[in-house]
């Protein structure tokens, strides 16, 4: 595979006796893990570079390899191994042991004896190790420092001075890690501490990755403090479902209730770390507008409740009786949610109709699906590092998939050997996120993605060849022909190309066949033979022939009276191309069946709603940008709501014709069993390139936009210590166009105007960058259509 | 015998406004400068190299050794650091010598800069003594002017440029790579070594930090021969240096002889101990060395000697106490120094130095028992070698000499419920007939 760490260059040391063989320069505190010896440590972690500052995993060294000892115990952290070296840690030596239990007991002096009310207390390194290797009464008896407590360095990150040990992970992790060096060590001497600059607080979407290598409690979050123990918690491990990079994550909970989410180690996707939205983000699913039972439309016209079967029963007449229907799904699906919406569109509405981009589309971009994205897993993370160079376009790593952005972070890192990766991205502006990954910008207007795409072969300096990686973001999907010149790209120089889509669900979706041209596994819908296989699979007769409509060709088909049903599940209008005819397309269909987890206006138009379980409620799999699955257990059984799965077995199963599952497992194993296609797949060649035709020209700035990490998603809320972490909405302008406007500017377009604070960013005159979704109903809806232009006017004095 | 003294970086200090360019090169100043250009710079290392000169910041580490590390295939700009950041309690030879003569200084910056080939280099100072930074910025603009500093220096072909930097205030920053990261812009702590600023100093590049005297000795042996420089002083530590001699004395100063003098010696330089009173015991390096007693006069104050003797030659600091001064109050002093200035980096002295000072001040409020003795013992053992620096080796000097020479001090302060001595008596300033 991957990152099989190359044996070479072995270096035997003895360790307490016992003779191992470590790669060249491991440090010793690691080597002795090898041989089953945990020397204790506060500020050595793995994935931050040594620092030898809290002194806590002292050995003894008798023998540094040549022959010749050190006098004096030397830390193992900073120590690496040398040929023949021989050590002894506490184990063996009554130095080391000393000298650790020296160390601790320093430690300890100025540490609060607040175990019992301290959230760190039970899963603490400095208790756990105080005793293993302290001793066992103090004999301290003076006056402790103390602070005022706790402060806040972040809306959500609390700081209890006292506490903190020193060993400076936090300020570390933030540097080296995360870019955001927003928190430092200041003063001096037993005063020193972890501060922030007043006017600066700790800015980072990884600022709880601190709270978690804290060793200390030194570091709370607002959304924890104080609310559990850890030896109440229990933990299952999980797969964060905030966007496609599938970081591992464990969910901490008691008594039904998450109480906390921390970062899983998975050294292959996430390492340790995860975003503050992976963390923070999982109030939503207890929200008070979470729908805890069926409804269905009653005679007079409001929703009631009712129950399972009476609901499947009226969905499944309902459906019925409206004719052609469609299948809108949303991004947030597991894939085998996804799989029973694709099948249950095919075998029970008999449609191709069916789509889970809730967001621009385009036709060009479904074809680019089936050609270069379905079953193709071709980059990993582990390529990102080894990658010479990774172009990015139409991706904000750090917005729209974090955990990519770290390893780009930590790839093109300046002190890497061979230079490390260098990341190129086109990009309307240089942004924070890109000044972190040590990237270079190619400067490209919003709708100029393809010509810049296209250009990049003839740039040598960019130097895009075979040891090259191509991410390409889902917002290319609205520049015409950008999505093919990527493919083109690649093809020329053997750049590898990987599709990185925003949502947990959105690869899945692609494999599983939500989409109007493609069946399960890659089966292109207008392949009689991958038809004749998916209907061999679920034993039908036969399966539509016709490529299926989009989603804004469904909405447009549904306001027509062309369609007049719709299943729809995980659809807010307002992420739609235009939330105005999403809106009076569901108005006009004359039966909907809404499958969500909160209740939304999509619900309350509904004719049938079935209250969905969130990940947190069933097992299920995301597959990540890369292709690789990731699956996760339920946490809790819930028996208000059901996997989709189950849903729409329900309402198959009264329209007689059943998928063949009612769980996730079937479902699961129906769709290992149909498997991937291995005939031909579509090919990108002549496929439609959208054309922009329709594009209001009017306006005199492009407009550029994406999500920021955190903003005003739904599934964000709940937790406002976490929403206060997001970065205030400004518009973003050149030097030129923020003088001749600024400092508050009035942004109007097609679907209304928004005034915003503006910021200078290396922009074209012309363009103007807005965050998608941080005010209002979010750009879609208040501001401009896809693609389209806007004015700049000086905004009023707010 | 070596009990003469022998003025040579002092040897100008008297004349009238010596510290201008007019007085100092009227004295022959910055002729050594071209005798260097006409050698090689591997010559001007080895010519250091053979003459025996050791660190004179205390360490003793062989100066010319040092420059040899640099690797000169490295493609990096290379830099000469001067560590003028004098903070030990007691020295006072540095900040002395740059006030009497600076151009001593600048004349030996110029020509080590040119033994590493280094066309940049940093003075160091600390921020407090305003007067000195004053004084060696005046120095360095005057030689500016003169053609001894700027390109093609007297016609050579080398350029060096000199930038005299003040420090924030901070004793850590004598740590020579805390000294880098403050000159860097950073917080004055130590860095992890390898690497070692031979190899990756100042701005990651090779880079040769030496104390002031030491730089100062250089153009002395240029112009005189490493022959010359190691005909003073004894076999492994050759040479002159300039003894500080504070306190109890007559006559406190400086006092510039070969290494291997004996303080006896120097305490007859100096006139006595204060009249009517006895030398009870001596810092040989400021407080960060371990103190010596009246039984440790003949001691040769050479780096061998007095390690021999238990402690470390340092800085030459000595520190004069006579019988009026209570060894535990003095000791409690230089720990809460040490205390004031530990950076906080590493645990044994952030925490160490804060209880210290609390176990130490109970004693001399007499309170406590003969077991705090062994546990103020214990957490020096805890201390010593376990920290990231030498800043806390050097703070529990005081407290582990002075109680292996006055155990019995400390106890009597427990049985006396307090302090024996009159504070008032070890004063500079003591009335007549205060009495210890």
């Amino acid at each position: 595979m991957t990152t099989t760490p190359e044996k070479t260059d072995l270096v035997s040391v003895t360790i307490d006796g016992i003779q191992v063989s470590v790669p060249k320069d491991t440090l010793v505190i690691r080597a002795a893990e090898q041989v089953g010896v945990q020397v204790p440590r506060f500020c050595d972690h793995p994935l931050l570079a040594p620092v030898g500052a809290c002194r806590q995993c002292l050995v003894d060294v008798p023998d540094a390899g040549n022959g010749r000892g050190f006098p004096k115990p030397q830390a193992s952290c900073t120590l690496p191994v040398a040929e023949g070296m021989v050590v002894n840690t506490q184990a063996t030596s009554e130095v080391a042991d000393k000298a650790q239990q020296g160390i601790m007991e320093f430690l300890l002096i100025n540490h609060p004896l607040d175990c019992p009310v301290c959230d760190k207390g039970g899963e603490c390194p400095l208790q756990n190790q105080a005793m293993s290797n302290g001793r066992g009464e103090s004999r301290f008896h003076g006056l402790k420092r103390t602070y005022p407590k706790p402060i806040n360095i972040s809306a959500q990150v609390l700081l209890d001075r006292e506490r903190c040990v020193l060993c400076a992970r936090c300020t570390r992790f933030s540097e080296q890690i995360a870019g955001d060096p927003f928190i430092a060590l200041i003063e001096r001497g037993a005063l020193q501490q972890v501060g922030i600059y007043e006017r600066e607080p700790f800015d980072s979407y990884f600022s709880g990755n601190t709270i978690q290598i804290c060793p200390v409690g030194a570091l709370t979050s607002a959304d924890y403090r104080f609310r559990s123990r850890p030896f109440d918690l229990v933990s299952t491990p999980s797969v964060a479902e905030h966007d496609a990079c599938g970081a591992a994550i464990r969910v901490d909970h008691r008594r039904g209730k998450v109480m906390r989410r921390l970062a899983g180690n998975d050294p292959e996707v996430n390492e340790e770390w995860i975003t503050d939205k992976d963390r923070f983000a999982f109030h939503y699913a207890t929200e008070a507008d979470r729908l805890a039972y069926p409804q269905v439309r009653d005679e007079d016209g409001s929703l009631r409740p009712a129950s399972w079967p009476e609901a499947f029963a009226v969905a499944a007449r309902g459906l019925q009786a409206a004719g052609a229907s469609a299948v809108l799904t949303g991004g947030r699906v597991t894939a085998e949610d996804a799989y029973a919406y694709s099948k249950f569109a095919r075998v029970a509405l008999g449609t191709n109709d069916i789509d889970f981009r809730a967001r621009p589309h385009s036709a060009e971009e479904a074809a680019f699906l089936a050609s270069e994205v379905v079953l193709r897993s071709t980059v990993t993370y582990a390529d990102l590092e080894s990658a010479s160079t990774v172009l990015l376009a139409g991706l904000e790593p750090e917005d729209e998939a974090a955990t990519i952005f770290l390893r780009l972070r930590k790839a093109s890192s300046p002190g890497r050997p061979g230079g490390g990766t260098r990341v190129v991205s086109i990009a309307p502006y240089a942004s924070r996120g890109l000044a972190k990954m040590h990237g270079h910008l190619v400067r490209t207007a919003p709708g100029a993605e393809a010509a810049a795409l296209d250009a990049m072969v003839e740039h040598a300096e960019h130097g895009i060849d075979k040891r090259s990686v191509i991410l390409v973001g889902e917002r290319l999907a609205t520049v015409p022909g950008a999505l093919t010149a990527a493919a083109g790209l690649s093809a020329r120089t053997g750049a590898r190309l990987a599709w990185v889509p925003r949502r947990a669900g959105d690869r899945g979706a692609v494999e599983t066949g939500c989409l109007p041209n493609l069946l399960p596994g890659g089966r292109p819908v207008t392949d009689p033979a991958a038809r004749v296989d998916a209907a061999t699979a679920w034993g039908v007769d036969r399966l539509p022939e016709a490529p299926g409509r989009d989603a804004d060709a469904i909405v447009a088909a549904l306001a027509s009276g062309e369609l007049r049903g719709l299943v729809v599940s995980g659809v807010d209008p307002d992420d739609t191309s235009d939330p105005a005819a999403t809106r009076a397309a569901i108005e006009a269909a004359s039966f909907v069946v809404a499958l969500e987890l909160r209740e939304t206006e999509v619900t309350r138009a509904a004719d049938v709603v079935f209250p969905v379980a969130p990940v947190v409620d069933k097992a299920g799999m995301f597959v990540t940008w890369e292709g690789r699955p990731r699956t996760f257990e339920a946490v809790f059984s819930s028996p208000t709501s059901l996997p989709d799965l189950r849903i729409l077995a329900g309402i198959a199963e009264e329209l007689d014709t059943p998928l063949g599952f009612r769980t996730v497992a079937e479902a699961r194993a129906q769709m290992e069993d149909m498997g991937p296609w291995d005939g031909e797949r579509a090919g990108l060649d002549g496929s439609p390139r959208s054309s922009a035709a329709t594009r209001p020209a009017t306006g005199d700035f492009a407009l550029a936009t994406w999500k920021l990490l955190v903003d005003n998603g739904s599934m964000q809320d709940g937790d406002k210590a976490y929403r206060a972490t997001g970065r205030a909405p400004v518009a973003r302008l050149s030097r030129a166009a923020y003088d001749a406007h600024g400092p508050t500017v009035t942004l109007t377009g097609d679907r209304g105007s928004v005034t915003l604070p503006a910021e200078v960013a290396d922009l074209d005159d012309d363009v103007v960058w807005v965050p998608a979704n941080s005010f209002g109903n979010g750009v879609l809806a208040d501001l401009a259509s896809p693609g389209s232009r806007v004015t700049v006017t000086k905004g009023a004095d707010q | 015998m070596t009990d003469t003294l022998t003025p040579v970086l002092t040897d100008n200090w008297g004349d009238d406004r010596a510290w201008t360019l007019a007085a100092y090169a009227a004295r022959g100043g910055y002729r050594a400068l071209d005798k260097a250009f006409a050698m090689a710079p591997d010559a001007v290392i080895e010519e250091v190299k053979e003459s025996g000169l050791r660190g004179r910041g205390g360490a003793g580490f062989p100066t010319g050794m040092k420059w040899g590390f640099i690797p000169q295939d490295n493609p990096k700009p290379k830099y000469l650091v001067v560590n003028a950041d004098e903070s030990e309690p007691g020295t006072c030879k540095d900040i002395p010598l740059m006030m009497a003569s600076p151009h001593t200084l600048v004349e030996g910056v110029i020509i080590s800069s040119y033994a590493i080939r280094a066309n940049k280099a940093f003075i160091y100072i600390r921020g407090e003594v305003l007067h000195v930074v004053r004084r060696v910025q005046r120095a360095v603009a005057e030689a500016y002017a003169a053609g001894h500093l700027g390109t093609d220096i007297h016609g050579s072909g080398f350029d060096l440029d000199v930038v005299v930097h003040a420090g924030a205030g901070a004793y850590i920053c004598g740590e020579e790579t805390a000294l880098l990261e403050g000159l860097e812009g950073r917080r004055g702590q130590p860095r992890l070594r390898p690497p070692f600023p031979a190899v990756a100093g100042l701005y990651a590049s090779p880079t040769v930090i030496n104390n002031v005297e030491s730089i100062a000795s250089v153009p002395s042996i240029i112009e005189h021969g490493h022959g010359w420089f190691g005909s003073m002083g004894t076999e492994k530590s050759k040479g002159f240096g300039i003894f500080s001699l504070s306190g109890h004395v007559q006559r406190p100063g400086q006092y510039e002889a070969p290494l291997g003098i004996t303080l006896r010696t120097l305490i007859d330089l100096a006139g006595g101990v204060r009249e009517g009173h006895e030398l009870k015991f001596w810092t040989p390096g400021g407080s960060s060395t371990p103190l010596l007693t009246a039984e440790h006069l003949d001691v040769p104050l050479d780096f061998e000697g007095v390690g021999a003797a238990g402690s470390m030659l340092g800085t030459r600091a000595l520190q004069i106490f006579d019988d009026t001064t209570c060894v535990v109050r003095a000791t409690l002093r230089w720990t809460e120094f040490y205390k004031h200035e530990s950076c906080g980096k590493c645990t044994p002295c952030r925490e160490g130095t804060w209880w210290l000072v609390q176990t130490l001040s109970a004693l001399e409020k007499g309170q406590g028992s003969e077991a705090d003795l062994d546990l103020l013992l214990d957490q020096c053992d805890n201390i010593l070698g376990r920290s990231f620096c030498a800043l806390a080796d050097g703070a529990v000097s005081p407290i582990q000499s002075s109680i292996q020479y006055f155990r019995d001090e400390y106890l009597a302060h427990l049985s006396n419920g307090g302090c024996p001595f009159d504070p008032a008596a070890a004063t500079l300033f003591a009335p007549e007939g205060a009495t210890a």
